[in-house]
């Protein structure tokens, strides 16, 4: 674990050190501020529209960091050629798979914890009220769904040599899955065979991502999730999570190091 | 004296995706031996194979037929690597730590206690005199720096055997006698030093045995006086062994 703990290190200092975080937390600060001081639409209920914008903001943010800082991981290491003398010390590609994926979750907590803490600042000091609890659960259901993310990045970032692809398409993927998840299954009934089986299929198969989504649970102070779904949703986003892991470590383990 | 690095018969071949195109074959048949506590040269001509040699003791290249280990391990299992420093020819380290951190990294990588870390890197920042620059990004760094802290982590674990490609490549001549410094030194502490070369003076200087590489074949192996029999030194050697043919302009 020494090794995998060492890698997940490396990936944190170079996050911190790199400019990313700072910039979308920044903007997010910024966007939530002004979006908390005007009141557009002569809501009485502002807390509510800056709740809603603060969360997605946040949401947006942290799915740029995490599949950013994934995508560019492992054709840095070959661009830059650091994996020759890391591959060099007793170190088998399977660590450095899952120290990559490590590194880039903490980093990625790490982050969340900075957003929602501001989130919670925010909203309390127009509210006055601190769910706590709430805040905590739509925290751990964000973190468990980024790492499922970040695993899937991590296997793209296997297969495209350019991080820019990499990203765009895990973003594209990932976007597609929270917005339309839900619905797919509902769309699937409305079309002729084949279409129908297809998208029933793809339905059953995805990784259902937007089970993760609690932003409606603490904008309308809908009280907590009941812990076994919590519980359930964890071990859901740990079997998707291991499942790309595996299918990264299995691409890497027949790559060519070369560039 | 035991060997510690042992090649049988190792063949590696490069297939191209293109069916058009014929298979490379980088190493034909390399039967190599290198013995604890020696210093081995390892020489050839560029595309002669010493890379692909050190690629596949390093576990980065499949070899296609034979067999490869280091202190009798396959080099397959990453634990072969336990012992073992590695210099690459240019520096491929991450840029935006420091030196020191850089080094802590790999010795967590080989599970050194916290201590012993601090310990050995204090040592080997002295070694290569990087103490000075211990807390500046590598970023910052000039090149001879870079191939200092190189160095530096492949000495780290306190390797047995330390294989270096072209460890002296792109440095000024203070560089390259510092590095020629600490190989004696390795040497003169019983350990064992694998390295690729094109300076043939540098190498007849200091290695206790030499192989000359040409196109994937082990041409020669032996002690240098062995190697340069028949010839003035070690490179008119080496350029009769890879058949070379002065043009008559020269």
């Amino acid at each position: 674990m020494s090794k995998i703990f060492a890698l997940a290190g490396v990936v944190i200092k170079e996050l911190y050190r790199r400019k990313d975080f700072y910039v979308l937390f920044f903007l997010t600060a910024l966007l939530t501020l002004a979006a908390g001081a005007v009141n557009f639409f002569h809501d009485d209920k502002i807390v509510r529209y800056v709740k809603d914008i603060c969360l997605l903001l946040i949401w947006v943010s942290a799915l740029v960091i995490s599949v950013v800082t994934t995508a560019r991981q492992i054709p840095a290491e070959r661009e830059a050629r650091t994996i020759f003398p890391l591959l060099a010390k007793p170190v088998s590609r399977w660590h450095v798979i899952v120290g990559k994926f490590l590194g880039c979750w903490l980093a990625t907590g790490v982050a969340l914890v900075v957003f929602y803490f501001f989130f919670a600042v925010v909203t309390g000091s127009k509210e006055q009220i601190w769910p706590w609890g709430a805040y905590l659960e739509a925290v751990w259901m964000h973190w468990v769904m980024l790492a499922i993310v970040i695993a899937m990045a991590l296997l793209g970032s296997i297969f495209f040599a350019a991080p820019s692809s990499t990203s765009t398409i895990t973003l594209i993927v990932v976007g597609g899955i929270l917005l339309l998840g839900t619905h797919l299954n509902t769309i699937a009934l409305q079309q002729p065979q084949p279409m129908q089986s297809i998208l029933a299929t793809v339905y059953f198969i995805m990784p259902h991502l937007e089970w993760y989504d609690l932003r409606d649970f603490v904008v309308y102070d809908m009280g907590l999730v009941p812990v076994r779904a919590v519980a359930l949703a964890t071990l859901y986003g740990a079997v998707w999570t291991t499942i790309f892991l595996l299918l990264a470590w299995f691409g890497f383990r027949k790559k060519s190091l070369n560039t | 004296m035991t060997a510690i690095l042992r090649t049988e018969k190792l063949r590696v071949e490069y297939r191209s995706r293109d069916l058009r195109q014929a298979t490379k074959v980088a190493l034909n048949g390399l039967d190599l031996e290198v013995r604890a506590g020696e210093v081995f040269g390892f020489l050839g001509p560029n595309g002669a194979g010493k890379t692909t040699t050190m690629n596949v003791l390093l576990g980065f290249v499949p070899l296609t037929s034979g067999s490869a280990s280091l202190f009798g391990i396959d080099v397959r299992q990453p634990i072969a690597r336990q012992r073992i420093g590695y210099l690459p020819e240019l520096t491929y380290y991450y840029k935006f730590l420091t030196a020191e951190e850089l080094l802590r990294f790999y010795a967590k990588i080989f599970g050194l206690a916290r201590a012993e870390a601090d310990k050995r890197i204090a040592e080997l920042l002295k070694l290569v005199e990087l103490e000075s620059a211990a807390k500046r990004p590598i970023k910052s760094y000039s090149k001879g720096m870079q191939q200092r802290v190189g160095l530096a982590q492949s000495l780290i674990n306190n390797p047995d055997l330390l294989i270096l490609d072209e460890p002296t490549s792109g440095l000024d001549p203070l560089g390259r006698m510092k590095v020629r410094e600490i190989i004696q030194r390795l040497k003169s502490e019983g350990k064992t030093v694998f390295f690729s070369s094109h300076e043939l003076g540098e190498v007849e200087a200091i290695c206790d045995r030499v192989a000359i590489l040409h196109q994937g074949e082990l041409k020669a192996v032996g002690t240098v006086a062995e190697v340069s029999v028949g010839s003035d030194n070690l490179e008119a050697a080496f350029l009769k062994i890879v058949g070379y043919q002065p043009s008559p302009l020269s």
